[in-house]
């Protein structure tokens, strides 16, 4: 009882004094986050030709899916009864966004997702399912799905059909990520929350995120299997990188000075709350940090002409800090959005507990986890075949 | 002389069926009469309820009978229905261009009443505010509900299922009056039901009966002879937080432009 009373300060309504939605609750957009941005990265390549990123394509592509398998893990640990979640498919509320977002996911996964791995590895797939060996014969023979045609013919097919999917892809990445941002700015009674352009915030942010975790992943792993970083790639990537940045940066600007100049009944109590409680996330560590220095850093490398070794340094440093940047941006919206009362005369603290089921432990494990199905993905369904003249370093 | 087969048979049978009956029969002995049939009709209701700022006290009898009827727990974040202490300060003579913002509180919900704090004659306004769930016409918390298990009933009540609750906490986030909390113990939201096994059984709720001064009445607005018709007519209203539309039917007589 003291400890949630401690840290109140002025009036919150008695039972707004312990915050609903935890550490576990940022994870999610941010989780999904990167599932939008990688995959609309690996969708320029595909839709709008974009021959410089081919290299991360197939990469972005699993990255999306390691991400998009462990965002529901976050929710589902946060709920209070998660055997009833299957209640959302089954007698969904319709005006409910929560509700209508789990058929979005849904179809995202395995409408967008799933099928469009599925149609660009089936070549391969077939190939390993004929000469492998073992277990590893029995698992590509699974992911066949009984379809071993790799005709001339067929394989055209799927090229059209997963161009098909791709175009109908980028807008449900899109709503993916769009609507996220549509289940916090659609409830009324928080005014942090409350805006409408909170949905096209986090579709950029999102953007933002998934273009620098591609570009950390992709040199990362060509420094751990040792093949060589194809310098036109990155550098392209960091353009796109910094050009998304810029959108998401002046929606976010144009967002805080609607609300400076209109100054609301909440304002008074918002401002306090970014001045002290969120100061160091918001300010610091957000604007600051996560998004001036890496934006500074990005347009650096556009006017100055640095060597090879330079640039991946910097975009190395600059994908990183935005990734804290995005993480502190979900976390100052989601814990932002329950440190002041519905009052508006008080505001309350976020303890985070450690080893608990909705604590800073199972959130390490549920960023760490995504990566390793990664890395299974990858050591199955080799983004660079041997053949593809990737060239070693 | 031992029993033939058949005879064995018949008789194990029999004392199994009338075991089995006895079992039955002492079941219903145990739950006692049944139910009168009740003649309550959803249609025939809309509930509210009104609430006179003037007439509270803030003594706090209706969290206590409240957290008894429903089984609220007894730690101070948990409410179905709590009373703030209002202090409104007069206006700063050299300075009354800057707003001053009231000073509220509500120890324990107002569960054990108030201590004196605020002087007699300081040029203060001073009163109490007792709150509960709205029971929205148009509630934000049912719309947001993914798997409907909060829902409007036709007599005007807003319910909660709490075998469909997945505790997902969204219906939380979107009251903007803070009247509901995810309860310890069954991991589900609850909050206000507008004592639901009280009323449809022709009660009233139990912070109404509770009440001394009669600062709560619980209104049905479909009841052309409920008193309630005559009070909306006869007296200044207001709901708490009218620009967020909610269709809320806490009807409050007396309330100051500063609560919220």
């Amino acid at each position: 009882m003291d400890t949630i009373i401690h840290g109140v300060q002025g009036f919150m309504y008695p039972n707004e004094m312990e915050l609903q939605w935890s550490i576990l609750i940022v994870l999610y957009p941010f989780l999904t986050g990167l599932v939008a941005g990688a995959f609309i990265l690996a969708s320029l390549e595909r839709v709008f030709n974009v021959e410089a990123v081919k290299p991360t394509y197939r990469l972005s592509l699993l990255t999306a899916l390691a991400f998009l398998l462990v965002s529901p893990l976050s929710l589902q640990l946060h709920l209070g009864h998660p055997e009833r979640s299957i209640e959302m498919y089954l007698t969904p509320n319709t005006s409910s966004a929560m509700a209508m977002f789990g058929f979005i996911y849904l179809w995202y996964l395995m409408a967008v997702l799933l099928l469009e791995i599925w149609l660009d590895y089936r070549k391969e797939i077939v190939l390993m399912a004929r000469s492998g060996t073992g277990v590893r014969r029995w698992i590509y023979k699974a992911l066949t799905l009984g379809s071993d045609n790799i005709s001339e013919r067929s394989l055209e097919i799927d090229n059209k059909v997963g161009k098909f999917i791709t175009v109908i892809g980028i807008p449900s990445a899109f709503l993916l990520h769009g609507y996220v941002g549509f289940i916090f700015g659609s409830v009324k009674a928080n005014p942090w929350w409350s805006t409408p352009v909170m949905p096209i915030v986090f579709l950029f942010s999102a953007m933002v995120s998934g273009i620098a975790l591609v570009l950390l992943v992709y040199m990362l792993v060509s420094w751990f299997q040792n093949l060589k970083i194809d310098m036109d790639c990155v550098d392209t990537i960091a353009r796109y990188l910094l050009y998304a940045f810029l959108i998401d940066f002046s929606l976010e600007m144009l967002d805080l000075i609607h609300r400076i100049y209109e100054a609301d009944e909440s304002f008074q109590s918002l401002d306090f709350m970014v001045h002290t409680r969120l100061y160091t996330s918001q300010v610091l560590i957000q604007i600051v940090l996560g998004t001036v220095v890496p934006i500074a850093l990005l347009a650096f490398v556009q006017l100055v002409r640095l060597s090879e070794k330079a640039r991946k340094g910097l975009y190395v440093l600059a994908a990183g800090l935005t990734l804290v940047g995005i993480f502190a941006m979900r976390w100052n919206v989601v814990i932002g959005g329950q440190l002041f009362s519905k009052s508006f005369l008080g505001y309350t603290t976020y303890k985070m507990e450690f080893a608990t089921r909705e604590g800073l432990l199972p959130t390490i494990l549920l960023l760490i986890l995504p990566f390793v199905i990664l890395w299974v993905l990858v050591k199955l369904l080799p983004p660079w075949p041997k053949e593809s003249g990737v060239e070693k370093a | 002389m031992s029993p033939t087969r058949r005879e064995f048979l018949a008789q194990s049978g029999k004392f199994l069926l009338l075991t089995g009956a006895a079992a039955l029969a002492f079941d219903q002995i145990l739950a006692g009469k049944p139910e009168e049939a009740s003649n309550y009709k959803l249609t025939n209701h809309w509930w509210g309820m009104i609430i006179d700022i003037e007439k509270c006290i803030g003594c706090g009898a209706c969290v206590r009978a409240d957290k008894a009827e429903n089984d609220v727990p007894r730690q101070p974040y948990y409410f179905r229905t709590w009373v703030e202490r209002y202090h409104v300060p007069p206006v700063d003579l050299q300075h009354p261009e800057t707003e001053s913002l009231p000073e509220v509180d509500s120890p324990n919900g107002g569960y054990d009443g108030f201590t004196e704090k605020y002087r007699r004659g300081d040029g203060s306004k001073n009163f109490f505010v007792p709150k509960l769930c709205n029971h929205c016409a148009h509630s934000p918390c049912v719309q947001v509900c993914p798997v409907g298990a909060t829902f409007e009933s036709p007599d005007g009540t807003v319910l909660v299922d709490t075998k469909y609750c997945m505790g997902c906490r969204y219906c939380v986030q979107a009251c903007p009056y803070g009247c509901r909390y995810i309860h310890p113990v069954t991991h589900v939201v609850d909050k206000c039901s507008l004592c639901y096994h009280r009323i449809t059984k022709g009660l009233t709720t139990a912070c109404c009966e509770a009440c001394p001064t009669g600062a709560r009445r619980l209104a049905d607005l479909k009841n052309p002879d409920d008193p309630v018709h005559e009070f909306l007519r006869t007296h200044t209203i207001q709901v708490l937080k009218p620009q967020m539309a909610t269709g809320s039917k806490m009807f409050y007589h007396g309330l100051d432009g500063s609560v919220r």
